[in-house]
């Protein structure tokens, strides 16, 4: 059976990677940099997942359970100190989010 | 694989934390009073714990199937984040009341972060790493906007989540290529490849993002950007814990990444990142600090660079400079949280008298706290014989060992710089009229916590060979 190479997998994943990385930098909606941070979890996710077939060893699978838990967790309390700061500013654009300066 | 009775008595330190927890949270549910209980109970479970580690260095164990280590430099990890807990706890008591944001809660938080904290200095798998990580960073981003209708704390919190979770992914994107090419994620097992490894590009790219992602966690220049606002906006008592013990435990695991350099004597390839994240470090936060009048601020810059000077440890990485970088994160640990206490103490209410403005004169109404204050103030500033002097030594003669004199060089330049700054605290102090009447709120406990670190810093100070020699002795373990 003709099976997908690995290298298929690890360009998708640096891709998203990339994409994610880039999405932080430059969006400026919480929630947009918040999802592009999920991204590259994912990213990661998808890695370790192509490298647990490869190697033929399941601690890359069992890692990406604990991966989308803890990303679960960060996610509520993400969620919960945007939905605090909209509630405050009205916003959740991270360049009017600036009382402090040096 | 069963595991017997034997590992669960080794894992106590853990596991008093891990009960102490959901017992806190059983407190928190079925009494009101839960508010004047829990500060008890978590000065109890820290207290205990740290002796308990302290106790027991020597009994080196690696348990649940090479998952965690107790004893050696996890047992003066622990004592140091527990500690640190502690001298915390105790300020907070006055100081939560005065913040307005008096819950339960945030002493649970505290003990989960420190147990967190303790995953990560003792583990053995960098799947541990990353649970013990999220679990301290995730307690910090709540911890940061404790008080949900203050726009400082939800803006320090927004940024302090919002950049810890990018670090996260630069961790865990890391960790994938570290995978990807060892097949394992066994700490020991990596340290026997890392030699032959070290020239595989997927390897080290793997290990360059997983070491940015610590960079972060450490605040370290490049990466420092989310430091001053987060630890100006946060409450002073979380911004004393995350400076202190939150950067220990980052340390720890830079440690760990580099067990192979200073044990088996690998070749160190990531000298030169450390290197030039030293030298901007230390510059950077000396110089900027110039600047600061907010104290909070201030001491977030002075915080960039301690861990500037603390990263020549690393790039020298020999066991002389690991040993030097623990002590020196004791040492760091006591002197902030004496300095972030007196904060504590001073502070009004909404954020008010942080300024180095509003500490005019403080001699004159309290001679006390001024006399702390100048005591943690040249001991920051690395003037001996104080715990500050000694850690900066130590590093610095590690340094040298290894052939880096030239940081050495730079460092004890922007020790000399931020001798300006620290100073210019004790002069505002001693040496102006004031100008305002400074009524603080007496808390006893909060003053006891400032006592404590003030005679850590002189016992460090006087005798640091008493750790030094401990630290040296379990360091390649």
């Amino acid at each position: 059976m003709l099976s997908i190479p690995i290298e298929y997998y690890l360009i998708l994943s640096a891709f998203m990677f990339i994409v994610g990385v880039t999405g932080v930098l430059i969006r400026r909606n919480a929630i947009v940099v918040f999802m592009c941070i999920e991204l590259m979890l994912n990213a990661a996710n998808l890695s370790l997942v192509a490298f647990s077939s490869y190697h033929g060893n399941p601690v890359g699978q069992i890692f990406v359970f604990f991966v989308m838990t803890v990303a679960a967790a960060e996610a509520t309390v993400g969620l919960a100190i945007i939905i605090a700061i909209f509630r405050n500013k009205l916003t959740v654009n991270v360049d009017e989010i600036n009382i402090f300066k040096w | 694989m069963p595991f017997s009775n034997q590992e669960y008595l080794h894992l106590l330190p853990f596991i008093i934390i891990g009960v102490g927890i959901v017992f806190s949270v059983v407190i928190e549910l079925i009494t009101k009073k839960s508010r004047e209980i829990l500060p008890w109970f978590s000065i109890l479970l820290f207290f205990s714990t740290a002796l308990y580690s302290i106790y027991t260095i020597h009994n080196k164990y690696i348990l649940f199937n090479g998952m965690i280590q107790v004893g050696g430099k996890a047992a003066i990890f622990n004592f140091i984040f527990n500690f640190a807990a502690l001298l915390i706890t105790m300020s907070s008591i006055g100081y939560l009341k005065k913040y307005g944001s008096n819950f339960g809660e945030y002493y649970i938080l505290i003990q989960s972060a420190v147990l967190g904290m303790m995953v990560m200095a003792g583990s053995k798998d960098i799947l541990m790493i990353f649970l013990g990580l999220e679990l301290m960073s995730i307690c910090f981003y709540v911890l940061a906007g404790l008080n949900r209708k203050k726009h400082s704390a939800n803006e320090a919190s927004l940024k302090y989540f919002l950049l810890g979770a990018f670090a996260t992914g630069f961790v865990v994107y890391g960790i994938a290529l570290i995978y990807g090419v060892t097949a394992t994620t066994k700490i020991d097992i990596l340290i026997q490849n890392f030699s032959a490894q070290s020239s595989n590009i997927i390897f080290v790219t793997g290990l360059i993002l997983f070491i940015i992602g610590f960079s972060f966690k450490i605040a370290a220049f490049p990466f420092h950007m989310w430091v001053p606002d987060v630890y100006q906006g946060s409450a002073t008592t979380v911004t004393g814990i995350m400076s202190t013990a939150g950067k220990a435990a980052a340390f720890s695991v830079l440690i760990i990444t580099l067990t192979a350099v200073y044990t088996v004597n690998s070749p160190n390839i990531f000298s030169p990142y450390f290197a030039a994240i030293a030298t901007l470090s230390m510059l950077f936060g000396s110089i900027v600090a110039l600047t600061q009048d907010n104290l909070k601020r201030m001491l977030a810059y002075s915080s960039i660079s301690h861990a500037g000077y603390m990263a020549i440890g690393l790039t020298a990485s020999n066991s002389y400079s690991i040993s030097g970088i623990i002590f020196y994160l004791a040492a760091y640990t006591f002197m902030n949280i004496g300095a972030f206490s007196i904060i504590s103490i001073i502070e009004g209410e909404n954020d008010s008298r942080t300024n180095i403005q509003n500490i005019t004169g403080l001699n004159a109404s309290k001679p006390m706290l001024a006399a702390f204050m100048s005591l943690f103030m040249f001991a920051l500033a690395g003037i001996p014989p104080l715990a500050g002097f000694f850690g900066k030594y130590y590093v610095f003669i590690g340094a040298i060992k290894s052939g880096f004199t030239w940081l050495a060089i730079i460092g004890v330049f922007s020790s000399v710089i931020s001798v300006y700054f620290y100073l210019r605290v004790v002069v505002f102090m001693y040496f102006k009229n004031p100008t305002e009447d400074i009524n603080t709120d007496t808390s006893t406990f909060s003053y006891s916590a400032v006592i404590i670190s003030g005679a850590m810093v002189l016992l460090l100070g006087l005798m640091p060979d008493l750790l030094l020699n401990l630290i040296l002795s379990v360091v390649n373990w």
